[in-house]
């Protein structure tokens, strides 16, 4: 035994603690670069230091400051939000559902947001409300309820992983099911408009609809935040964490509360991106550990940086025109994934 | 803390589980709870560590319920994949005390479990990636971080070695005796249970078979009605009893139903 005050262990463990606080701030670093460049992107030519200057109002140049402030700004930064809010619930989703393949998007909530978009869609014209009000609306609110359905009903069969996952399955089937059935009924309009939404996309970003997903993100966190050492604990397993004195089922119901709010306001908003969610996690996996506090932030900073370089690369596909930023994604997500998944020695999961 | 358990009740699933069990436990003693598959040591120690609803009077001391971090748990079950280095699930033995910084003091009694257990040399590495033995150390270790009052273990010998297994069941009598913990755990085999606990507890399908000092409680009946197998039980130079099976029982009968050359059932 070291008689020391501070015993190797625990200052080599300090300096992993630092490491890790590095890695966060270069993905920080990288997630602003991609920021920029993002916003520099776009039929007209911006240089990412003219981009610079009007985020920074350094300089004052009336057409740049139209596009950047307008246009532009609305929609990075709404890649930002969007990707970090997946990335987050993605990486509580993993950990309280017990799942490597867990993401926002398990439970059915974004085939409910789906639905309620298509609803609204087709039978919009009953509305008194704009179809770009109702649709986000609609969305959020059966993302909402096949949140509600599934927390119910997993909380009767005791917040196990494996009833919360058989319930969310079950209503993703069931909430697909009834779009595809109003896809079946929808004038071939309103069925371009069903599939083009589904498709997900950045472009519906304003500034109101930004100012709801962060503010969110903003009061989630905290609440995160504060569980990172029982969501660390849970990763030991139910029984363990329970012997360490969690209560393991609230824990549970708490988080997945938490998650599917942010879910709920992610889609409604852009439509289903839903592969960042699974990845984001991962990367920030590999990279941090699963020691929540530098975990949660690592996946959140990782989804934006995702959604980020994907908000890029769907604006250089097609000059000129923007391509669907969940195509996107996967296509580009899913090899580099891949690689990153088949050139680790370790076993993450 | 005082251990005292009267007429402790379980029910599972529909199912009883214990029927009213009653011992009691003293501080700076071991307690081993031994007991065929299936007769409620488990149950027991998850009731004692009040994961478990019960009815029945448990008191710790003069109180009826301990507080969550004076009692230090081990699960049987010791798997997991979480990407966390071996100092961070001994850390989480102090899991009420820490903050989004963690203190000097949590950092130096997760650092004093892992020497004391004897495997700061794993401090890094990934639970995942160690042996169950290894695991098995570990998780005594964040055990000991917790710094309880009370250690309940549920077959913390089953994963280890020859070598291991004496080295932690003689670690857990040290720190019981150094500390002055109350200590209960389940074992499987007799002759480490007799020659390591201070008192033996004996459950059979939820009730207390019996319960005492080795000597008195282990002998050739207890085995044949409790285990169903037919043994020699002799004593040793220090008056310690040692079990040698012979062979299993047939139900009902008193003797073995196949004889086992080997002398093992």
């Amino acid at each position: 035994m070291t008689g020391s005050a501070t015993p190797d262990h625990a200052s080599s463990w300090r300096r992993l603690a630092r490491r890790r606080r590095a890695a966060l701030g270069i993905v920080a670093a990288l997630t602003a670069v991609a920021f920029v460049v993002d916003v520099a992107t776009g039929p007209a030519f911006l240089s990412p230091m003219a981009v610079a200057r009007s985020i920074l109002r350094v300089t004052e140049d009336r057409t740049v400051d139209t596009i950047v402030w307008s246009i532009r700004l609305p929609i990075a930064a709404m890649a930002l939000v969007v990707g970090a809010a997946l990335g987050l619930t993605g990486a509580v989703m993993q950990t309280i559902l017990a799942n490597p393949l867990a993401s926002g998007y398990t439970l059915g909530v974004a085939s409910g947001a789906g639905f309620g978009a298509s609803l609204v869609i087709v039978f919009g014209a009953f509305l008194p409300l704009g179809e770009a009000e109702a649709i986000p609306l609609s969305a959020f609110l059966f993302a909402s309820l096949a949140s509600a359905l599934v927390w119910g009903i997993g909380r009767s069969r005791g917040s196990t992983p494996e009833g919360l996952v058989l319930a969310g399955v079950a209503l993703l089937f069931l909430f697909q099911a009834l779009t595809s059935l109003l896809q079946f009924v929808a004038t071939p309009e309103a069925l371009a408009a069903i599939v083009f939404w589904l498709f997900g996309s950045l472009t519906r970003a304003t500034w109101g609809r930004l100012a709801v997903v962060a503010g969110l993100v903003a009061v989630m966190l905290p609440i995160l935040a504060l569980d990172a050492w029982k969501l660390t604990a849970l990763k030991l397993g139910d029984e363990k964490a329970r012997a360490l004195g969690v209560d393991v089922a609230r824990l549970r119901m708490r988080s997945l509360a938490v998650v599917s709010v942010l879910t709920a306001a992610a889609v409604a908003f852009v439509g289903t991106i839903g592969f960042v969610g699974i990845v984001a996690p991962h990367v920030a996996r590999m990279t941090l550990g699963e020691d929540q506090r530098f975990f949660l932030p690592g996946a959140a900073l990782a989804g934006a940086l995702v959604l980020s370089l994907a908000s890029i690369a769907s604006k250089s596909v097609v000059p000129g025109a923007i391509f669907p930023i969940g195509i996107v994604t996967a296509l580009i997500g899913v090899p580099f994934f891949l690689v990153l998944v088949m050139r680790t020695r370790r076993a993450y999961w | 803390m005082k251990i005292a358990v009267e007429d402790l009740r379980v029910r599972l699933g529909g199912r009883d589980i214990l029927h009213g069990v009653g011992f009691a436990a003293e501080p700076g003693t071991v307690t081993a709870l031994v007991g065929p598959n299936g007769s409620g040591k488990t149950t027991l120690l998850r009731a004692l560590s009040g994961m478990l609803p019960h009815r029945g009077r448990v008191r710790f001391g003069t109180r009826a319920t301990a507080p969550r971090e004076a009692i230090g748990y081990m699960a049987q079950d010791t798997a997991g994949r979480a990407v966390l280095t071996v100092f961070e699930v001994v850390l989480l033995g102090r899991l009420s005390r820490l903050g989004v910084k963690v203190s000097e003091g949590d950092l130096a009694a997760a650092s004093r479990a892992l020497d004391v257990v004897g495997v700061a040399h794993l401090a890094e590495a990934h639970i995942g990636e160690l042996s169950g033995g290894q695991r098995q150390l570990v998780h005594f270790a964040q055990v000991l971080a917790r710094e309880p009052k009370v250690i309940l273990l549920d077959e913390p010998t089953s994963a280890l070695d020859l070598r291991n297994q004496l080295h932690l069941l003689d670690l857990v009598r040290r720190e019981t005796r150094a500390r002055g913990l109350t200590t209960i755990v389940t074992l499987h085999d007799l002759n480490a249970a007799a020659r390591f606990a201070d008192r033996l507890v004996v459950l059979h399908d939820g009730r207390l078979a019996r319960c005492g000092v080795p000597e008195t409680v282990i002998d050739d009946d207890l085995l044949a009605e409790v285990w169903g197998v037919a043994a020699r039980v002799t004593l040793d130079d220090q008056a310690l009893p040692t079990v040698i099976p012979l062979g299993a029982l047939a139900a009902g009968s008193s003797r073995p139903a196949a004889p086992a050359p080997g002398g093992l059932a």
